[in-house]
């Protein structure tokens, strides 16, 4: 039985008529070919969020990112001007990597006047134009001008540093946000600056990981134990429903409820929990910066349901920021390192805590969340090694997994297109008018 | 003999637990994974019947220039957090079914 509405068709995947209801190959998960033509078609034509203008205080703070599935390293820096940019990591001489800390492929960060060559001291000036050569007489018509780094598309939304590593994109990055450029704007992501951020290596193919945070069908079953045992019980028993499901191909979102910020009866969680008014949810005491959240973006909390915990948007192809009703946010990222494996990056973002309570009760949070991402990170490894067995060809999707279908389905069409297409047969009309 | 973990006087029994005193989560993870769950579960007794206690103690601070003896306090309050979760829910220092998974952390806030 629904607890919550549904759209008039009956449910949120035929509310899409173009996603259809079959059972879905996840070939698309393993083949090496396919995931070469996703780094060809996908990561290399589209806008990727790297960063918050947070981690770039001041002129010449820099930080570098390497992609090597793409066979890239980039460097990206607030220049004079204190406009952000990105480069292309090489050295315009003989090719050294310019930026990089003992191990060249390893990302790093700091503070620079200039970007100078390990190799011969060539100098870059914060804008990336050449400003140095060593024996600069010993060259033959040197055009200064022109040996500048190679620069690459660099844009800021909402504070998310992006790039774009076509030389030449074929949209803006508010036209690739479309609905969400507008629909999330707003939100006082630049106030809430107290940063954890957490990586790790994943053995599973990229999409495996979004699978995992785009579907809470798995919540009370999974995370269970994570529960006091009661209402961990209740929780399985009940299922998970979904307040709302929207589709901005090829983004994506999903509304959850969360009544446990606080509990409606503090037996229903841990004991820290109620000592330190904090868990899973975060903090249970809003910051004030949230306004009682009076002020969402509109496309925040879209069913008005007194019951909603939180939001989870997938900006295509590869981020997702989740808000939730306590008043931060979350961030991951899915970087695609071969066919089975991917680089997984994850940020909870709070308001600077005023107090020592609420400082703690932001750690406890932070500890919380990891112990619930370890468990999904290892179930990742379990699936993606039987489903490369071949053994089985398809898979059934629920109702409540609609994000999963849709996803897999944006980048197949994507990759058949050998670019995104102008629009996908399950966008609503008057979007893809 | 080096002198014991500085601590506020009204709490200065738990310097016993003065190896949980650590600067970053990773320090304070790698502790708890090698401990037992009968040591967390005396760090958890210890501290939990007096929780609120201390956080009062600690918010007569600002948070942005705490003592050297109630930052440490704190710091033993964040091994607090990392060690409840095998004491309330695992029974065990690692997550079940968690494998090799692990985590870097690349960015905190430090105290
Ligand atoms: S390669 Fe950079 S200065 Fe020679
Ligand atoms: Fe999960």
């Amino acid at each position: 039985m629904a607890h919550f509405p549904k759209p008039a068709e009956g449910s949120w995947t035929q509310h899409y008529p173009g996603l259809g209801t079959g059972p879905i190959s996840y070939r698309d998960s393993f083949d090496p070919d396919y995931w070469q033509q996703e780094i060809d078609s996908i990561f290399t034509k589209e806008w990727l969020c790297v960063g918050r203008v947070e981690q770039l205080s001041r002129v010449g703070s820099y930080f570098t990112k390497e992609f090597a599935w793409a066979n890239r390293s980039l460097v990206i820096v607030k220049d004079q001007g204190e406009t952000i940019r990105a480069f292309h990591n090489i050295c315009r001489h003989r090719g050294n990597k310019l930026v990089w800390h003992d191990y060249p492929g390893e990302e790093t960060s700091g503070y620079c006047r200039q970007f100078s060559c390990k190799y011969h001291a060539w100098r870059y000036a914060l804008d990336g134009s050449l400003v140095f050569v060593q024996q600069e007489e010993e060259f033959f018509d040197l055009d200064k001008e022109n040996l500048g780094l190679v620069s690459v598309a660099c844009d800021v939304w909402e504070g998310f540093i992006f790039v774009n590593l076509d030389p030449q994109p074929s949209q803006t990055l508010t036209e690739a946000l479309g609905e969400l450029a507008t629909g999330l704007a707003g939100y006082p992501y630049g106030e809430m600056t107290q940063r954890y951020s957490v990586t790790s290596k994943i053995n599973s193919n990229w999409k495996l990981f979004i699978d995992a945070f785009v579907e809470f069908y798995h919540a009370p079953i999974l995370h269970q134990q994570q529960s006091t045992s009661e209402e961990g019980q209740k929780l399985a028993a009940v299922g998970f429903e979904g307040l709302h499901y929207e589709l901005f191909s090829p983004h994506s979102m999903v509304s959850s409820w969360g009544g446990m910020a606080p509990p409606a009866d503090p037996r229903m969680v841990k004991p820290m929990e109620n000592f330190l008014r904090s868990g899973l949810f975060g903090p249970w005491d809003k910051p004030a910066v949230v306004n009682n959240n009076e002020n969402l973006p509109p496309l925040v909390n879209p069913s008005g349901h007194r019951a909603w915990g939180i939001d989870s948007f997938l900006l295509w192809p590869n981020f997702m920021i989740l808000i939730w009703e306590t008043g931060w946010y979350l961030t991951y990222s899915y970087w695609p390192d071969s066919p089975n494996s991917h680089t997984f990056e994850s940020s909870l973002y709070f308001v600077p805590p005023e107090t020592s309570s609420q400082r703690v009760a932001q750690e406890y949070a932070f500890s919380v969340f990891k112990e619930f991402a370890l468990q999904d990170a290892n179930t990742l490894e379990a699936t993606q090694s039987m489903i490369e067995t071949g053994v089985v060809d398809t898979f059934v999707l629920n109702d409540q997994e609609v994000l999963c279908r849709h996803h897999h389905a944006a980048a197949r069409e994507q990759v058949a297109a050998g670019r995104r297409p102008d629009a996908y047969p399950w966008m609503p009309a008057e979007v893809s008018a | 003999m080096s002198a014991p973990l500085a601590l506020p006087e009204e709490f200065a029994d738990l310097a016993q637990f003065e190896d949980w005193a650590l600067e970053t989560w990773r320090e304070r993870y790698e502790k708890r994974l090698a401990s037992t769950v009968d040591e967390m579960q005396a760090l958890y007794d210890a501290i939990t019947p007096r929780i609120e206690e201390i956080l009062s103690y600690c918010d007569r601070h600002d948070v942005a220039e705490l003592p050297d003896e109630v930052r440490n306090l704190m710091l033993l309050l964040f091994s607090l957090c990392e060690a409840s979760l095998p004491v309330e829910i695992w029974r065990q220092p690692r997550v079940p079914d968690s494998g090799a998974a692990d985590l870097t952390m690349v960015a905190e806030p430090r105290l």
